[in-house]
């Protein structure tokens, strides 16, 4: 059973059913999904979340899914103490959630989970999108878990290595001869005509809530509390509203205290409309021509912009943007202090931390996470020139003239 | 009849034309505005089209030409 019990428009209000729809009749602004917090405060409990599946499955009673869920094993990722990076930024209590580990390499196996789920309930037997690579694997990998159809519509232009990860799910892949923008008008046109999933159209309030489970998960992973501050990215800033979202829910329901974390978020400077609007002090987002190697996060007019802004603002936060080199520099430094290889929008997650520790933001003492959500071998081509290996004939001699190891 | 919800950016040498009228009467589109935000610098509108498709189609090339940015009102739909 749900808890879910409407659509809920964000500006105005109005109220929707449970449907696959995403804008407000009257004032086209964003649903987004309600729930009987009486009924679920009930019910729910530590101990219960505790004993679940340990996937986002456990938060399912705070998620818009009826029962039969899709389950590719998404979500419940390692939250791990960053010892050594820590130290390299002069922070004592940082801690990174690894997001790489979901079954396709990124935090889009949350939403995607939750919105193939819905669309299952809906009746749909195909699902759609449009993306240059998580995205598209997760609704690929998740779709063939569940035997539904997947359209899946990339620029002409994507790196062939990144579509192997999308084609061996078999879906139907179409690459699309145009700019970014041209494929965003085409597919708004699809959805238009075509009774699909439309995984962040129609599905889009459904696919939002999965990720809240970014925020659940922290808050129980560091024993049932909100950190004192949370730094991710925003490519269209959804995930970003939602970790605020998860964390302000499980304080609503009793299971964690007050929310008093600063949110930060980071983008790339090559496409960074909500760092521009934040530090212009504007109400609204404007968009942007994307030009980063952050290919993940290069949204030049992010849906949930307004949103994230907010976030920021209500929390205390702040938003800052990392050129290109910083977030390569980000990349290796989290890659040789912690183990983990992230791709470059966990770079620009990294270079906006070092930022903000540099400057006293982030103080030393304060509990810190930052959200690394994808893996770094979708794209190894942002960090090619790191391969410089010493070459050396079969000898022993050979090995350690080459090397100038001590004879 | 066909509908189309869409976003227009103004960019600061485009707030004083009448854009969104001479689009309704160029291209015999009806165009019924749902929210906006128009300072003296920049400004943006979310709005329907409603008309024949070629006309909506044409009317949109137009409105480009100009150098209005126009979007799906949701934002963009491709995702990393």
């Amino acid at each position: 059973m749900s808890f879910a019990t409407a659509l809920r428009c964000r500006k105005c209000g109005q109220e929707y059913p449970l449907q696959p729809v995403n804008l407000c009749e009257f004032c086209l602004s964003p649903l987004d999904v309600s729930y009987d917090y009486k009924a679920i405060a009930k019910v729910l409990t530590r101990e219960k979340i505790a004993a679940g599946p340990r996937d986002l499955w456990r938060y399912q009673d705070l998620l818009p899914v009826s029962s039969g869920v899709v389950d590719i094993g998404a979500g419940f990722t390692p939250l791990v103490k960053a010892e050594r990076l820590g130290k390299e930024l002069g922070l004592e209590q940082l801690y990174i959630k690894n997001d790489c580990l979901n079954p396709t390499y990124s935090f889009k196996d949350r939403p995607v989970s939750t919105a193939i789920t819905k669309a299952k309930e809906f009746g749909f037997d195909t699902v759609a999108c449009a993306s240059t690579g998580n995205l598209a694997a997760s609704v690929a990998a998740l779709a063939a878990r569940t035997n539904m159809k997947a359209y899946v519509f990339v620029p002409s232009n994507v790196e062939p290595g990144k579509l192997v990860g999308i084609a061996i799910y078999n879906p139907t892949l179409v690459t699309v001869n145009g700019s970014y923008d041209d494929v965003n008008r085409l597919c708004a046109r699809l959805a238009e005509k075509y009774k699909w999933g439309f995984i962040n159209i129609n599905l889009r309030p459904y696919y939002a809530e999965g990720n809240k489970t970014l925020g659940f998960e922290v808050a129980e992973q560091l024993g049932w509390r909100a950190p004192d501050c949370a730094i991710t990215t925003a490519g269209s800033g959804l995930h970003f509203t939602r970790i605020w979202k998860g964390l302000e829910e499980l304080s609503m329901l009793g299971l964690i205290g007050p929310v008093n974390t600063r949110m930060y978020v980071t983008q790339a400077a090559g496409s960074s409309p909500i760092v521009n609007a934040f530090q212009a002090g504007s109400q609204h987002v404007h968009p942007v021509e994307p030009n980063t190697i952050a290919k993940s996060i290069a949204i030049g007019n992010p849906a949930d912009g307004y949103y994230a802004l907010r976030i920021v603002r209500q929390s205390g936060g702040d938003a800052c943007a990392v050129p290109d080199e910083e977030a390569i520099a980000g990349m290796k430094l989290l890659a040789q202090t912690e183990g983990i290889f992230t791709e470059a929008a966990g770079g620009v997650v990294i270079g906006g931390l070092k930022r903000l520790a540099a400057s006293g933001t982030i103080k030393k003492n304060e509990l810190t996470v930052a959200y690394i959500t994808g893996a770094g071998p979708r794209t190894q081509d942002t960090v090619a020139d790191i391969v410089r290996p010493f070459t050396v004939q079969p000898t022993l001699e050979s090995f350690e003239e080459v090397l100038g190891m001590p004879v | 009849m066909a509908k189309r919800q869409v976003m227009f950016t103004f960019p600061q040498k485009l707030i004083k034309e009448p854009i969104i009228y001479n689009l309704g009467k160029k291209f015999s589109v009806i165009t019924n505005v749902r929210r906006a935000d128009v300072t003296e610098n920049k400004g943006w509108v979310v709005l329907e089209l409603e008309g024949e498709e070629k006309d909506i189609e044409q009317g949109i090339k137009w409105v480009t030409a100009k150098g209005v940015r126009v979007d799906p009102v949701i934002g963009d739909i491709m995702q990393g």
